[in-house]
């Protein structure tokens, strides 16, 4: 057991509509889509065609690099539809699911009993690998490598994120199976890093086979690169894998059952969410089966599948992300605010610069919405306006520069290794030249994946 | 916006033009595309405004004094306190205004002219340094060198370099050194910080010199008091200690200067004004070396510019000390000029990267070491 690391730069985002800890409904989508988009590092084969019959847990697509590589349908049922894009570029397999759910058996296994190889090749087969993401570059894990270690954040610190003590505190015993099966594929064993403020009474805290770390912080100490960077920093040449908790508890159950059940609780929240609350859902479920979280205000809200700072905007039409077990719902803010800028109190914004005034109401929530509250601008403020909210060994600024000029050698220096764009997240949220940054980083790391290959 | 300065509209030439003018009204009402869905409601346009908003009150007791130390020279001086105050201002305004319509007018319409031809949305960073330059040069300085100053300092010195935050010197600052360097002679001496105009009767014993070029004599009264109020010669907003304080306690309150910078540029000053003191270069004691001159003004509202000052925390307290220590140094040691503040900012706006490469190669092989321990 490690003291608490007590992280001092962050900022918790205050917006307001966050879900209540109920179930308000289980949803069992008549259709399911499975995004490509949703796998980093997937270059996909479709391995269904129209008409198809699948089972929960029948291989839908294989990596074309390496098709040992699988993702799986969450759902018995028919394939629908295989929609493609500009160059036939798949978007989407839509598949219609049965009434009787029917689970593809797996059998039940037992991980301490299993070798390496026996894991990799259930979790491979049964489509549950891409729940392994590399670092460096956030990939799904090259089954080939061996890691360093295996990092699991046990909370998160994500604006409205989902409270896991809620989602998967009745999991535990499941958690653990996953554990004591990825224990075995490295020899840096597992590090669970939780929140050193609920430690004592976390369903999670007592875990064989695996290293506690206790973190406490504003976001993103809750990121697990962000932990990783202060438990053992990934430099050139080494990779680590990330797991997320839910990662864990599905490949427990897989373990447990034999049954690949993805289900999972989602977090319905957002300002424009009425009575936010969790839902029973499934990967791929479509975001007009929320419809009651809405109601007519469709159009004029921005559709999330993820949080506000990392999540995907899906919109109306579009489904519920793989790994994503939250969704945030906002306004458009497409509305002009005359002299915004130079008006003296502007009451209903939120700002973290002390050019406002938010600091003085510290545990006020805000009606945000997705404007961008000014015009892009070349960097103009320091480095350190960014640190702030980066609680890494980094100077972000210097990274984001080396990365737009695609200086691979600086951009190693920098720290590419250790970040993923969800880290840098915060820096793009307070930045007063309103640059992407994540996506900036993003494309660094695009860049980096090239020329290493 | 109106539809023909859109794409394909009639005037769609000139739509950085009416898009500044627009988003000038209102905050655009564009939404985020990429990464995070929510973004902070800071923008450039309210950190340049409070910055330039700190620079009023010194603005405002310069044209005050352009009055007063006028009504000296001549032996005007009023009684009562409206004639004291307003009286004196409105000399003072009416002299600083056409700096400030030319200064303005040169610099936005090259501002303008190439967000135009770059296509992109003008930036807000010229409403700062159009507010600095009649400042910081003698109330009698000729419009036009003041109009050709603007514009070298303006294309040259952040133009070519793609802009307002691409830019490796003060803009502001080097319009004066443009001055400085190529008229001389309206930039320095005993005759230029006085207006005075042509015939105008002198009283006995005028100079006119700065306390700074007097090596801290006297010339009426000149008390530590009066160069703490600013009662005293100089360039238009430079004078006056205790108003720039004002501006400096709103900069740090806000956090849109950096302390670290102001704080070791004035501990810079203070140990080579304490050096020069004890060796005997100087009478002036070294306290006194940050009430004279342009010292405060360049501290607070010069080397705390973002962009041309060093990026890393470590970086700006090199940097602020490196500052506060040439300008003292050029002061005591240098006999051709009296004041070094411009000449010492503009250093070390050119050494401030390489202070920053230093500062983070140092960081890289300390991550590295850590690296290879673990």
């Amino acid at each position: 057991m490690s003291d608490t690391i007590v992280l001092k730069k962050g900022l918790n985002i205050p917006v307001k509509g966050e879900a209540d800890l109920r179930i308000s409904k289980a949803i069992s989508p008549d259709i399911v889509a499975i995004n490509p988009a949703d796998f980093k590092g997937l270059l996909p084969r479709l391995l269904v065609k129209e008409g198809d019959k699948v089972l929960a847990g029948s291989p839908v697509l294989s990596d074309k690099k390496n098709p040992d590589i699988l993702i799986a349908s969450p759902v018995s049922g028919t394939v629908k539809e295989v929609v493609r894009g500009e160059k036939r570029k798949l978007l989407a397999v839509l598949i219609q699911a049965d009434d009787d759910q029917q689970y593809l058996d797996f059998g039940v296994q037992n991980p301490d009993t299993m070798s390496a190889e026996q894991i990799k090749e259930t979790l491979l087969k049964s489509g549950l690998w891409p729940w392994l993401v590399q670092r460096p570059y956030g990939i799904i894990a090259n089954p080939d490598v061996t890691p360093k270690a295996i990092f699991v954040s046990g909370f998160s610190t994500a604006p409205l994120a989902p409270d896991y003590e809620f989602t998967l505190g009745g999991e535990a015993a499941f958690i653990q199976k996953g554990v004591n099966a990825l224990a075995k594929l490295t020899e840096g064993g597992v590090h669970l890093s939780l929140c050193g403020k609920n430690f004592s009474n976390s369903p999670f805290r007592r875990m064989d086979n695996a290293t506690m770390h206790k973190f406490e912080g504003r976001h993103p100490a809750g990121n697990v690169g962000v932990q990783i960077s202060h438990i053992s920093p990934i430099r050139k040449d080494e990779t680590v894998w990330t797991v997320s908790l839910l990662g864990l508890a599905v490949i427990g159950k897989l373990l447990s059952t034999g049954r690949y059940n993805v289900r999972r609780k989602v977090a319905v929240t957002g300002p424009m969410a009425l009575e936010p609350a969790y839902v029973d859902a499934l990967p791929g479920t479509p975001i007009k089966s929320l419809a009651a979280f809405y109601g007519s205000l469709a159009d004029e809200t921005r559709f999330i599948s993820g949080d506000i700072l990392t999540g995907s905007n899906v919109g109306e039409n579009g489904y519920i992300g793989y790994y994503a077990d939250q969704v945030t719902l906002v306004r458009e803010g497409t509305e002009r605010e005359l002299f915004g800028w130079i008006r003296p109190l502007r009451y209903k914004q939120f700002s973290t610069d002390r050019c406002y005034f938010s600091w003085l109401t510290p545990g006020r929530k805000y009606d945000m919405d997705t404007n961008l509250h000014g015009g892009p601008r070349a960097f103009l403020v320091n480095d350190a306006y960014y640190a702030k909210v980066l609680p890494m060994d980094i100077y972000p600024i210097y990274l984001v520069k080396a990365c737009l000029a695609g200086d691979i050698d600086k951009m190693e220096k920098f720290g590419i290794y250790e970040v993923l764009p969800e880290d840098l997240a915060l820096c793009e949220y307070v930045d007063p030249s309103k640059n992407n940054i994540q996506d900036i980083i993003a494309k660094g790391i695009d860049l980096m994946l090239k020329e290493m290959a | 916006m109106n539809k023909i300065f859109e794409k394909g509209g009639k005037l769609h030439w000139l739509h950085s033009t009416a898009d500044a003018f627009d988003t000038f009204l209102a905050v655009p009402g564009t939404v985020t595309s990429k990464g995070a869905h929510v973004r902070d409601a800071i923008d450039l346009k309210r950190i340049i405004i409070l910055a330039l908003i700190a620079v009023i009150p010194a603005a405002l007791f310069g044209m005050w004094n352009v009055g007063y130390q006028h009504a000296l020279a001549t032996g005007t001086t009023v009684t009562g306190f409206w004639g004291i105050v307003l009286g004196y201002w409105w000399y003072g305004f009416l002299r600083v205004l056409p700096l400030y319509v030319v200064a303005y007018a040169v610099g936005l319409i090259i501002e303008f002219g190439t967000a135009q031809i770059r296509g992109e949305e003008v930036n807000e960073g010229f409403l700062m340094t159009g507010f600095l330059i009649p400042l910081i040069v003698p109330v009698d300085t000729p419009l036009w060198m003041l109009a050709l100053a603007v514009a070298f300092a303006t294309i040259f010195g952040k133009e070519v370099f793609g802009g307002t935050g691409m830019n490796i010197w003060n803009p502001a600052l080097l319009t004066r050194a443009f001055l400085f360097f190529s008229y001389p002679n309206s930039m320095s001496g005993s005759s230029t910080w006085i207006h005075v105009k042509p015939g105008e009767q002198l009283v006995d014993g005028f100079t006119g010199a700065t306390p700074l070029a007097l090596d801290g004599a006297a010339q009426y009264s000149t008390s530590v008091w009066s160069e703490f109020l600013g009662t005293i010669p100089g360039s238009v907003g430079e004078t006056s200690t205790l108003c720039i304080l004002l501006g400096a306690i709103l900069l740090l309150w806000t956090g849109v200067a950096s302390w670290k910078i102001m704080l070791s540029s004035v501990a810079g000053a203070l140990i080579v004004g304490f050096i020069g003191n004890v060796t005997g270069a100087t009478a002036i004691p070294c306290w006194e070396q940050l009430l004279l001159g342009g010292f405060a003004f360049g501290t607070v509202f010069m080397a705390t510019d973002p962009v041309t000052s060093a990026q890393t925390e470590c970086g700006k307290w090199i940097y602020g000390f490196l500052i506060g220590a040439l300008c003292i140094t050029v002061r005591l040691f240098n006999p051709g000029y009296a004041e070094g503040m411009m000449l010492a900012i503009l250093l070390c706006n050119t050494f401030a990267p390489l202070i920053d490469h230093c500062v983070t190669s140092a960081h890289i092989s300390r991550r590295n070491k850590k690296a290879n321990v673990a």
